[in-house]
């Protein structure tokens, strides 16, 4: 049975790493397949928008991220394989020669404060909640809830992230405006406290916006759960109901919540990344969006290629918490 | 006397209306008997143990009657009438119950001892772990599988495990809900045999539920035949199966081969039951009875007194107007 | 209730993007209509939901936005749901080493980001009219639609009038199109309002990042272009106004799917309860 789990992880390694392989290949042939010659249009576009000669190094990057044309496609797509290896993802464009992987570096532990506690919090703030909400289906709790879930999860993250910036930081002016931290602070004493209160409002966006997701999810999973023979069981047996509502119920319910969990954070990484552009937070989304509006390509594959190998470690962690949770280990499942 | 169900109703409530799926049902039970429930599926025998257990799930709730019980010490109480709170101290402790299948009923995700020691625990015992080993090994199941989930046992050891768990703390009444449709019929013969064993020792009573006429005889002191949500013939087991008073009672016989006797000739019931919503104004058994007259169709027959039981069919009113 | 409520939103935005530029010029608006006299103004007087910075009107531009965010939308869904029913159905139905492929393929672009994926592909292509960003969105979305339909072909498969025609001799192509696919329609409406909806939301998303065309108004470039002016000057009224039509859409797609979800699986149906708790009270 032991052998079991380790023979379902070992296989989603497997998997996982075929999905990486997939991505960093893809991350390689998307520059190329685009018809013409790439390199030349994008110095030509950089050019038009900076209204300025592009200089020569910057041409070079470029000329990298998209392989020397005397080289076969082959030896490219080592010498590729071999930068990333070295986690050489190239020279930013926009903030040239800094390397790709310094700006990643330097954003990736906002996001993960941010993005990272949020998911967490959203999770098991809407877990938590559709349990409640799924146990007495059709009840008062579950009536309020899930109509307002559903209207919760369609908000678009970025669409919420204003509206909270204008009425909390411009309209009442509790939270800064943007930025992860006060550079007047920073490195002082009062620096960690700058961190979270330019937190505050990034976070609270992002967890209004996705828990209500994860409420509905969870919420149908207990519905179905509770009119299960075990739930029924437990009731029969005279436990107390909270024992009954999390031992039996719940306990089943969360195991299909946490492949959902696998699935959805995908999205939710996407909702995140754009909720920190609206408040300037300095992490991987805002990187994104600088490279996005300066046409900066290596920047972009590196988000790209980051952000895709993060969530396959997501992925990962969410299936080691299902083996440890569910003793059947169901292949099929998945 | 353990159980005394007067007037039971349950409804099964939609959008659309409310439908009886029990109806006006009484018997009583007496201390270490077992009671067969037997009739066709939807007839409402299931829903009539689960309205006794104050198990109901919507849309089905009780919506009339009392069942009382009566506990070896103390007051009787009217589960009808009694908070899901204060329903708690009685759960297990005096009712317990052994569902169709042990795979759907077993939490998934807990060993077998978990699921021995919550409820030991719940209702005061000390040493839920000898408790547990003591109960597997009355339906033979060796103590150390009590590590085991639920998914690593056989069919009929986790039927087997459901049983010993119903006797965890001792119960005066156990439901059993076609407890032995999910297995083989030697697994079943064993079972059955075990049952009897176990009542004979502890001396509990048992509400037996089955579409299985012939499971019953072996088993059952007494049974009660259901049709339409209400009982249509209860008396003694081997009355019932030797000289059935009704012609549907007679059917569910002769529609099953008896467990010892050898095949002779199966047949079967004509038509389906009833749906609940419409149903006839006069028997319920009327559009399907081969031996219908006169005003079947329009008088509905009382359960009443015919031979040793009762049986509700106009067949038997000339005999009682003779006695 | 809940369906037809859903169905009526839909329906709505719907004949918007349709009628859109009649109903503009019926109200004597338009979304590149300059009114010098009404720059900034919030709601009130000649414009409805007030004006840009530029002197636009927001609801004319909210109504022509309209048109373009749906019409992604719909063929983004349409591309998506075509890609989800060849894979998922194809997985399911034969089973084998067919699936095992096809099923490897859906898991993996289950687990990729879909934003930065559509994001890198949309940065490369020069054009990114409303067409091109529909077909990369739907290119990459089909995923979670091909697994649950996989799985819906697989129960299918296994069951006894599917099997009983397969003992009949029927071709497989003739089972897949008489016998699965309309049994599958409820799930394939399903996972198409989701696709629509995930499209509509990447497209703002997408906007809202400066991947989109000069010349097309959208709901999502219109608060991409709300959020660099009007933020800072209290215009509320540029950018609240197309959220509200996303979310709007979101929960109309959402209501819709729950009474789906009701009917494919009765476990979830809470009406029969309220009546219960109303009967009994």
């Amino acid at each position: 049975m032991k052998q079991g789990k380790w023979r379902f992880l070992t296989r989603r390694v497997g998997f996982y790493l075929a999905t990486a392989w997939s991505a960093i290949t893809l991350n390689f042939l998307i520059p190329r397949l685009m018809p013409g010659d790439p390199a030349s249009v994008i110095v030509r576009q950089l050019q038009r928008q900076s209204g300025e000669s592009v200089s020569p190094e910057t041409v070079a990057a470029i000329q990298k991220l998209f392989g020397d044309p005397r080289a076969g496609l082959l030896q490219q797509y080592w010498d590729y394989l071999v930068s990333i290896a070295r986690l050489d993802f190239g020279l930013s464009v926009s903030r040239f020669p800094t390397p790709v992987g310094e700006l990643l570096g330097a954003g990736l532990p906002w996001t993960l404060l941010l993005v990272g506690t949020t998911t967490v919090i959203a999770f098991l703030l809407g877990t938590g909640l559709g349990i409640a909400a799924g146990w007495k289906p059709g009840g008062r709790l579950d009536g309020f809830l899930s109509p307002l879930s559903t209207f919760l999860s369609a908000l678009p993250y970025f669409w919420v992230a204003l509206i909270a910036l204008y009425v909390f930081g411009l309209v009442l002016g509790w939270f800064p405006l943007g930025g992860g931290f006060d550079p007047d602070l920073y490195g002082g004493p009062g620096f960690l406290g700058s961190v979270l209160e330019h937190l505050v409002m990034p976070a609270a966006t992002i967890v209004f916006s996705a828990f209500g997701g994860w409420l509905l999810g969870m919420r149908n999973m207990m519905v179905t759960a509770v009119s299960e023979d075990y739930v029924l069981l437990g009731r029969a047996k005279g436990l107390s109901a909270g024992r009954v509502m999390f031992r039996y119920a719940a306990r089943n319910a969360l195991l299909p919540s946490v492949t959902g969990f696998a699935m959805a954070i995908g999205g939710v990484l996407g909702g995140a990344l754009l909720t920190e552009i609206v408040f300037s937070y300095p992490g991987i989304g805002y990187l994104l969006y600088d490279a996005v509006s300066k046409r900066d390509y290596p920047l972009m594959q590196g988000v790209f290629l980051l952000t895709t190998l993060t969530v396959l470690l997501a992925n990962f962690v969410a299936d080691s918490v299902y083996v440890m949770i569910d003793p059947r280990t169901r292949e099929a499942g998945r | 006397m353990i159980l005394d169900v007067k007037g039971l109703d349950v409804d099964y409530v939609s959008a659309k209306g409310a439908v009886r799926a029990v109806n006006d049902v009484s018997f009583q039970l007496r201390r270490g008997e077992i009671l067969g429930v037997a009739g066709e599926s939807g007839c409402g025998k299931s829903t009539l143990i689960m309205a006794i257990m104050r198990l109901l799930r919507p849309p089905a709730a009780l919506t009339g009657g009392e069942v009382w019980l009566h506990p070896r010490d103390g007051e009787p109480v009217d589960l009808a009438a009694r908070t899901d709170r204060e329903l708690r101290t009685l759960r297990w402790r005096r009712i317990a119950v052994v569902l169709q299948s042990a795979m759907d009923a077993l939490n998934p995700v807990a060993r077998l001892s978990a699921q021995f020691a919550d409820v030991l625990k719940a209702h005061g015992y000390r040493d839920a772990g000898k408790r547990t080993a003591e109960l597997l090994e009355m339906v033979g199941i060796s103590p150390d599988r009590a590590r085991s989930y639920p998914h690593e046992m056989s069919g009929g050891m986790r039927q087997r495990a459901m049983i010993a768990l119903a006797l965890a703390c001792d119960p005066e009444l156990v439901v059993m809900d076609e407890p032995t449709t999910a297995v083989d019929v030697v697994m079943q013969r064993q079972i059955l045999s075990q049952i009897l064993q176990l009542r004979d020792r502890l001396g509990f009573s048992v509400v037996f539920v089955t579409h299985d006429l012939s499971l019953l005889v072996e088993l059952a002191d007494r049974i009660a035949v259901m049709y339409a949500g209400r009982i249509v013939e209860i008396g003694e087991a081997a009355g019932i199966y030797a000289d059935p008073k009704h012609p549907y009672t007679k059917g569910l016989r002769d529609s099953f081969p008896p467990l010892r006797a050898p095949v002779t000739k199966l047949s079967g019931i004509p038509g389906t039951p009833p749906a609940l919503r419409d149903l006839p104004p006069g028997c319920a058994f009327e559009p399907r009875c081969a031996r219908r007259f006169g005003d079947c169709a329009e008088r509905r027959p009382e359960l009443l007194p015919v031979g040793g039981g009762l049986a509700a069919c106009h067949l038997h009113d000339r005999e009682r107007a003779h006695v | 209730m809940k369906v037809r409520v859903g169905i009526g939103i839909i329906a709505f935005f719907a004949v918007v993007a349709v009628v859109g530029p009649w109903l503009n010029d019926l109200m004597g608006i338009g979304p590149w209509k300059i009114d010098y006299d009404a720059i900034s103004r919030p709601p009130g007087g000649g414009h409805l939901l007030g004006a840009t910075s530029q002197g636009t009107d927001v609801l004319a531009q909210v109504i022509a936005g309209t048109r373009n965010s749906m019409v992604v939308g719909a063929l983004a869904g349409v591309i998506g749901i075509v890609l989800a029913v060849v894979v998922g159905v194809t997985a399911g139905f034969f089973g084998g080493r067919i699936d095992a492929l096809l099923s490897f393929l859906t898991n993996m672009f289950l687990v990729l980001p879909v934003l930065p994926l559509t994001l890198i592909v949309a940065g490369y292509v020069q054009d990114t009219g409303p067409v091109t960003i529909a077909l990369i969105i739907g290119l990459f979305g089909w995923a979670p639609g091909a697994r649950t339909l996989r799985a819906q072909t697989l129960s299918l498969r296994g069951r006894d009038f599917v099997m009983a025609m397969r003992m009949l001799g029927e071709t497989r192509t003739r089972l897949i199109f008489v016998e699965v696919l309309p049994h599958l329609a409820g799930w394939i409406s399903a996972m198409f309002l989701h696709l629509v909806l995930g499209a509509v939301l990447a497209e703002a998303g997408l906007a809202f990042l400066g991947i989109s065309s000069a010349d097309t108004v959208s709901w999502g470039t219109i608060i991409d272009q709300a959020r660099q002016v009007a933020l800072l000057n209290g215009m509320w009224w540029w950018f609240v106004p197309p959220g509200l039509c996303i979310a709007l859409l979101g929960t109309a797609t959402g209501l819709v799917n729950f009474g789906i979800d009701e009917v494919m699986n009765p476990r979830l149906r809470t009406a029969d309860i309220k009546a219960m708790r109303k009967a009994l009270a």
